[in-house]
């Protein structure tokens, strides 16, 4: 986990979309929006849920890893940055590889581009845009001390299991306090295969 | 557009008292509201204005970014008190309207509703106006020329609205859209408190140990006070919350009643009456600061849970639960919004939820009190300076004798002079349909969107001889206007407006409205000179009608006297009373255990429960309720233009139970005794299987408003929009649910031009509703 980062707390997410709409009005991709909301409970309940980029850490951030054209670079301070539109040829690798489903393809620009923890901002001193504005909180930025002073006693993991394999990020998510620091189970749960239901076959 | 913006007023933070400031907001953040020098310095030339956003009523501070051209471009958040830099998509996005294409730029006529608009000079508009309202006084006599202002006018054109009807129309008929919004609560605090507010501020809400939010979907229609209540929740207040849908903030609440639409006022009552049989009741409060208690522990004590379990459609036992949470706490707040305040008894709910607030104890302590979330930017402003059919500046009342000499002295006219009261917003409707209202100015209100029985108001506004509408876009009901004349954003004027707690803030002008556009302050001054009362509007802006309005108001319960500009820039707003100008404000009302009632008691009412005006029946089985989406603002004139807006949200849909047998997307016709519309239906468990739910911010063919039932309360006359009986139909095709028509814009004169898309897309979950089905 970086030093100042964002925290994403799901319990507190109305899905106002407020972190959507800041998102496109950031400088660096105006117009468009970098963050995805997910609904996990659909059909039961209004729960919501937004996707930034985790900024993974460990194994170092799939997306680079495979980009033949090393066009994403990763900061010191461990922010995965969006492609140098200078070496980027839009070949969508960095998406494909992306266990968290955040880079996304300007086809027609051939062009990659994903959330950079709105870097001209944190450089500077500032939240993120989405982080500033969401309206609950359900986007923090801070460190974790910051986070904790505010929520007492407040669980945090940066731990993803995909499988076998689990990946550490920079962006961590808020848990139930008595969840333990295990690592959460990474991807949309399975819901359905051919057409079957699999949740109950499937104990986790 | 050459003239430079207004240099940004003066930093507005406040100082801050750690134990109030709202959840997220650590040093960190407080640092936070301007860059440290090179973010700004890298946007070379551009300037940031401090105002606030111009749609809900918390008021969020927002900047305006604007570039060297004085054009403004962007928003920035601002750390304001209120909001710590939050915000909701509309207040992102709200920039977006200043500069868009659809912008009317000039003032628009045409003789019959039959012909296009023809664009014309000022002069021009402005004399075929005047001599339109002459024609039909001349006629019918001052009365027959109607006036309807609206609660997101800065609060000086709201004064200017009453003034200038009753003194340049000389008519009684005057009213505003904040008749559909929170008169229920307005009464009730009235009759309740003597003082037309909330009682506590915002920041109180942190510092609750029990948060009951009635009617209220905090989430959607208050994006930003969801830290408030995840502030009071992190701190280990209980939350109660009463809805008849499991929204986003109910969904975390530690009780949920889920009641059936239209039946509050039988649940507050069975709570009372737990609180008085298990002595939950605080006797010493009750004995010293209340009267009336005895006829409202009667009416309680004729409600016992049991009996309204029943009518509410909720366990008998959580009703007790409620009670026992609320009453045992040691400070326990109430806020509502129109949930319980859209209804024949709209002010009977009210009451009833003060009833609760006062028997235990909870009115004027820090983090104890009662609230009602205002939905209009200016919906507490709005009402106060005498907008309103039946009150005067300062809440004066047009009945009272006294009230009338004051206000004439102030104004320069005879008492005689001066109009009697007239009827509300909708009653002017009816009025119109029966030929007794001939003429009609509009200004800031869409009620071809807004108001209930759609069908019925389109055909009363059809019978007018002469309507005019001021806007800056072309509303569906200004394109049915003879005149339409085009006014500034709030970005392009100055102004104040009072939020939901009653503080009021300054909103400063970040460019020069567009050539061709002009104030609305400078179209009622025009138009008042034109009608021989020149005399009496000589105002140049916002701040000489602000220093006639503070005046006006002195002494009065709703007291301006010691605000100024200067003050609301320095100090990011004042909460009224403020009487003078080195008062501090009054965040927190009735500290001294004082209410504005002569006797300085509260004034608890009996509350009764009734039945919901539009009975149900074998055919008309369901409850139809209506509400909003975070998306989207009222009538959506201003929203249903916005790109991110009308994308996140981009029509209506009906949201049902799985037990109606319907799938995601299916076309479903909901039927009531006044029409019946097509709409996607949005399967979800979120809702009680006995209502269904449709947003209201759309226009026929697609408009809630077809569906819903005009009956008033009978003491706020709001209309019942919160509940009436429906029934829902399988429609056949998908075709036949209609897409909204695009709003109309510049694009719509000629009507040809109109581009109408007919997408038959079904509801995916933007709405942040869950779906029964992947769509
Ligand atoms: S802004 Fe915050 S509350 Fe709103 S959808 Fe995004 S994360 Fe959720
Ligand atoms: S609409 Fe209301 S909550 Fe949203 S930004 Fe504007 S004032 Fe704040």
């Amino acid at each position: 986990m970086m030093g100042r980062t964002i925290f994403i707390d799901p319990g507190r997410c109305i899905g106002c979309q407020a972190c959507v709409s800041a998102c496109r009005e950031c400088d660096s991709h105006r117009g468009k929006s970098m963050i995805h909301l997910d609904y996990p409970d659909e059909g039961h309940s209004v729960a919501s849920l937004p996707t930034v980029c985790m900024h993974c850490e460990d194994p170092v951030a799939p997306c680079a890893e495979v980009c033949p054209a090393d066009a994403i670079l990763v900061t010191v301070d461990g922010v995965v940055q969006t492609a140098d539109t200078s070496r980027c040829i839009g070949c969508a690798n960095c998406v494909n590889a992306c266990p968290f489903g955040v880079p996304k393809i300007d086809l027609a620009a051939k062009l990659q581009m994903k959330c950079d923890l709105c870097y001209d901002r944190t450089s500077a001193g500032l939240a993120p845009m989405c982080a500033t504005v969401c309206p609950t909180g359900a986007l923090f930025y801070g460190t974790l001390d910051e986070l904790r002073a505010e929520r007492p006693g407040v669980e945090v993991v940066d731990a993803f299991a995909f499988g076998g394999t689990t990946v550490r990020t920079g962006v961590a998510t808020v848990v139930p306090a008595d969840r333990g620091r295990r690592p959460l189970p990474g991807g949309l749960p399975v819901v359905e295969v051919n057409g079957v239901d699999v949740r109950k076959a499937d104990p986790r | 557009m050459t003239s430079a913006p207004r240099p940004p007023a003066t930093d507005d933070r406040l100082p801050l008292d750690p134990a109030l400031a709202p959840p997220g907001t650590t040093a960190f953040r407080d640092a936070g509201g301007l860059p440290a020098g090179n973010w700004r310095g890298a946007r070379d030339g551009e300037t940031l204005v401090p105002t606030h956003c111009c749609f809900c009523g918390v008021q969020c501070g927002i900047y305006l970014r604007v570039d060297r051209t004085g054009t403004v471009f962007g928003v920035e958040p601002r750390n304001h008190d209120i909001n710590r830099m939050r915000l909701c998509p509309k207040g992102i996005n709200a920039y977006q309207q200043v500069n868009h294409p659809d912008r009317l730029t000039a003032p628009l006529v045409r003789s019959s509703r039959d012909e296009p608009f023809r664009e014309v000079s000022w002069d021009e508009a402005l004399s075929v106006t005047a001599a339109g309202i002459r024609a039909v006084q001349a006629r019918h006599g001052n009365d027959a020329f109607g006036m309807l202002g609206g609660a997101s006018l800065f609060t000086e054109k709201t004064y200017l609205v009453g003034k200038f009807a009753r003194i340049a129309l000389k008519t009684r008929h005057v009213d505003y859209n904040g008749r559909l919004c929170m008169v229920s609560a307005a009464g009730a605090n009235k009759l309740a408190f003597g003082i037309d507010r909330a009682g506590n501020p915002f920041s109180d809400i942190l510092l609750t140990d029990c948060l009951l939010i009635a009617g209220a979907n905090v989430g959607e229609c208050f994006p930003v006070l969801t830290q408030y209540v995840w502030g009071a929740r992190d701190r280990g207040a209980k939350l109660i919350v009463v809805d008849p849908r499991e929204t986003a903030v109910a969904r975390t609440a530690d009780i949920h009643v889920a009641l059936r639409p239209g039946t509050d006022a039988a649940f507050f009552n069975a709570v009372l009456h737990v609180v008085v049989e298990e002595s939950l009741t605080d006797e010493a409060f009750l004995a010293t600061r209340t009267s009336g208690w005895e006829e409202a522990r009667a009416a309680a004590a004729d409600c016992p849970p049991r009996r309204a379990a029943e009518i509410c459609g909720v366990p008998a036992e959580q009703i007790a639960e409620v009670a026992r949470v609320f009453g045992t706490a040691d400070k326990a707040m109430a806020w509502h919004a129109r949930g319980i305040e859209h209804h024949t008894q709209g002010v009977d709910n009210c009451l009833a939820v003060i009833n609760l607030c006062a028997a235990t104890g909870n009115i004027g302590r820090p983090g104890a009190g009662y609230g009602t979330l205002t939905g209009q930017g200016n919906g507490q402003g709005g009402r106060e300076h005498g907008q309103k059919s039946d009150l005067l500046p300062g809440g004066r009342s047009i009945n009272d004798p006294e009230h009338r000499r004051q206000i004439s002295r102030i104004w320069g006219i005879d008492e005689a002079e001066l109009p009697r009261a007239g009827t509300s917003m909708v009653e002017m409707v009816h009025q119109m349909r029966r030929g007794e209202i001939r003429g009609l100015l509009g200004i800031c209100n869409n009620p071809f969107v807004s108001l209930p029985d759609l069908p019925a108001v389109t055909a009363a506004y059809d019978t007018l001889d002469f309507h005019v509408q001021c806007d800056f876009f072309l509303s569906e009901t200004a394109a049915n206007a003879h005149v339409v004349l085009p006014v500034t954003t709030w970005a392009e004027d100055e102004g104040v407006m009072a939020n939901a707690e009653a503080r009021v803030v300054k909103h400063n002008k970040a460019q020069e409205p567009p050539p061709g556009v002009r104030t609305d302050t400078w179209v009622m001054c025009r138009l008042a000179q034109l009608l021989g009362a020149g005399d009496k509007f000589a105002f140049t802006g916002s701040r000489d009608v602000f220093e006639e309005l503070r005046i006006a108001s002195a002494g009065t319960v709703n007291d301006y006297y010691g605000i100024t500009y200067e003050r609301l820039e320095e100090t990011g707003g004042i909460a009224w009373p403020c009487p003078t100008t080195d008062h501090p404000g009054t965040p927190r009302l009735f500290e001294d255990g004082r209410t504005h009632h002569p006797d300085g008691l509260i004034h608890l009412q009996r509350v009764e429960w009734r039945p919901p005006a539009d009975p149900y029946s074998d055919e008309y089985p369901l409850s139809l309720t209506t509400g909003r989406t975070v998306a989207h603002f009222l009538s959506g004139n201003q929203t249903r233009r916005l790109g991110a807006l009308v994308e996140q949200t981009p029509r209506p849909w009906v949201e049902l139970h799985p037990a109606h047998g319907f799938r995601n997307g299916d076309p479903v016709r909901v039927v009531t005794r006044r029409g019946a519309t097509v709409l996607p239906a949005l399967v979800t468990e979120a809702i009680r299987p006995d209502t269904v739910f449709v947003p209201y911010h759309w226009p026929i063919p697609t408009a809630a408003n077809t569906l819903t039932n005009a009956a008033l309360d009978p003491r706020s006359k709001i209309p019942e929009y919160k509940v009436c009986a429906c029934r829902l139909e399988r429609a056949e095709h998908l075709d036949e649910v209609p897409a909204p028509p695009t709003p109309p814009g510049r694009s719509a004169y000629p009507p040809k031009a109109q581009a109408a898309r007919t997408d038959p897309l079904p509801p995916t979950a933007p709405q942040g509703r869950g779906t029964a089905e992947r769509s």
